[in-house]
Parts: structure tokens; C-alpha cells; sequence
């Protein structure tokens, strides 16, 4: 007796759309990259926040496969990914006001 | 009762890609990291100038090559799910490879970091940053490692032929929790090689 369920086709998406998201992250690194030989300050780590946010939603809603997954699973990652970045912001923002 | 009843065909509502068990412990593995990183970012908000001038000396440019061969590791894992999805588990074999490649790499090029750190008298007590940065990187370090290892057995088991469409989870189990890393790294580079 097996209790098998075919995983449904696409539900990994396709190697073209791989490639594309592939791109996006590696000119996403290399414009973070460039960003930190700046002098830095709360606009430039907002965007590098920003960057980092939407290459982590790639990661996991995509790579990971969570766009298809119950809404719970994509709240307690997607929750993750936004309380973390809102608290390294949170935490920048207090080390520049005096 | 018939096997027809107990099979359940192509479903198409919500499906979580991989084992819960897996995915309750990447959750916990990314609270404590989520820990971690809160920790870090808040003690420098009390230590800014100190923390800025030591992160001077870090190696960007090696953390953001880092971050690329994570990356690309990542995508070539999800070409070997997508390949044994397709019914080519002996086809997908060398994506597999190609990521765990690029997780040795990630190692290789850490090493090579550290190894000029600490020959520069970094230490776990030689600066509050520099405690920071090795145990953060280190603690990582740690799950490419693992990480590698899952890969590795799952590059056995597409050479065997073992994954298909009808048999999944094992195979997506081990790819998110490689993500997992990844998705941490995403975080960590920023964080502790970027931002100032």
C-alpha cells in the first residue's frame, strides 16, 4: 500500500526562468558590491536592506519553491526574511541618532 | 480497498516542497540565526566607529564572490530538482555536482579569508567586531559544510535514479535546506561586510 502524490510538473519552474532569476541575483550582488566601497549612511543601507530583502523572497518563494506553498509556510518565511531586515534597520537607524 | 483510492494525482492546491520535519528545523535554524544577527546589529548601533573601522579590514571583496558562488550553487541545485522532475534523475546528476562544486569553492575562498585574518592577529578576543565576524561566518561555515554533505547524497541518489515526479521528497528536502544556507549568507554579507 503507497501513499504517493506526483509532484506536479512546473512546480519547480523552468530552466529558462532559473537563468533569469539567477541573473537577477548576480547583478544584485555586484550592484551591493559596489555600494559598500561608498562612504555608506541610512539611505545606501536602506537600499542594500532592500537588495537583500528581494534576493532573500527570490530565494525563497522561488528556489525554495514557497510560491506554491500553504500561506502559513509563506508568512513564517516571508515574516522572517522582513523582521530580520526591519531589525538590522532598526538597529543601524539607533547607532546614527544621537 | 484499491491502490487507485490511495493515490492522489497530480495535485495542484498548496504543497510545501519537501518534509515538514525539514521544514520546522530550517525554521528553528533560521530563528537562531535570526538571533545572531539582531545581536550583532544592536551591539554596533552602541560601538559604530569601532565597528566601521574593523570592518575595513574584512575581505568584501571575498564575501561578495562568496555570495556569487552561493548563488549559482543554489540555481544549479534547482536544475537537478527541476531535471528529476522532468524524469531524468541520471541527467540531472551533474547539476548536483556543479552546486556542490560551488559549495567547496564558498569553503576554498572562506579558508583562504580566514587564513589572512587571522594571520593579522584576528581572534575571537581581539575586538568585540572581530568576535562578531568569526563566530557569525564560522557558525555558517559550519552548515555549508552539512550542507555539502545532504548534497552529496542526493548527487548519489539522482545518479542511482531514484528521484521522479512520483518520488520528491527526499530530493527537495535536502535543496531547501541548501537554500536555506544561501538565504542566510544573503543576510550575513550585508550585514556584517557591507553595511557602515
Amino acid at each position: 500500500m503507497s501513499f504517493t502524490e506526483n509532484v506536479a510538473a512546473g512546480s519547480h519552474g523552468t530552466p529558462a526562468g532559473t537563468f533569469r532569476l539567477w541573473l537577477v541575483l548576480i547583478v544584485a550582488t555586484i550592484l551591493t558590491w559596489q555600494l559598500g566601497e561608498s562612504r555608506g549612511g541610512g539611505l545606501l543601507t536602506a537600499i542594500i536592506l532592500g537588495i537583500a530583502m528581494i534576493k532573500g523572497a527570490v530565494i525563497a518563494f522561488d528556489f525554495m519553491a514557497l510560491r506554491h506553498a500553504p500561506l502559513l509556510w509563506r508568512c513564517l518565511l516571508g515574516g522572517w526574511l522582513v523582521l530580520v531586515c526591519s531589525l538590522i534597520g532598526l538597529a543601524y537607524w539607533k547607532g546614527i541618532t544621537p | 480497498m484499491t491502490s487507485h483510492a490511495l493515490t492522489v494525482p497530480n495535485s495542484t492546491g498548496p504543497r510545501l516542497a519537501g518534509d515538514l520535519a525539514i521544514w520546522f528545523f530550517i525554521m528553528a535554524e533560521l530563528l537562531a540565526f535570526a538571533v545572531f544577527f539582531a545581536a550583532y546589529a544592536f551591539t554596533r548601533a552602541a560601538h559604530v566607529e569601532e565597528f566601521n573601522l574593523a570592518q575595513q579590514a574584512l575581505n568584501r571583496n571575498a564575501g561578495a564572490i562568496n555570495t556569487l558562488l552561493l548563488l549559482t550553487g543554489s540555481a544549479f541545485v534547482v536544475r537537478a530538482v527541476q531535471g528529476a522532475l522532468a524524469g531524468e534523475s541520471r541527467r540531472a546528476a551533474p547539476w548536483m555536482l556543479a552546486a556542490i562544486a560551488s559549495g567547496v569553492a564558498f569553503l576554498v575562498v572562506k579558508m583562504v579569508e580566514y587564513s589572512a585574518a587571522f594571520d593579522h592577529g584576528v581572534s575571537l578576543s581581539s575586538s568585540t567586531f572581530d568576535m562578531f565576524y568569526l563566530s557569525l561566518t564560522f557558525f555558517h561555515f559550519m552548515h555549508v559544510i552539512l550542507g555539502l554533505v545532504i548534497l552529496g547524497a542526493l548527487w548519489l541518489g539522482l545518479r542511482a535514479g531514484r528521484y521522479g515526479p512520483h518520488n520528491m521528497n527526499g530530493l527537495e528536502s535536502g535543496a531547501a535546506y541548501w537554500h536555506m544556507v544561501d538565504l542566510l549568507w544573503l543576510i550575513l554579507f550585508p550585514l556584517v561586510y557591507v553595511i557602515h
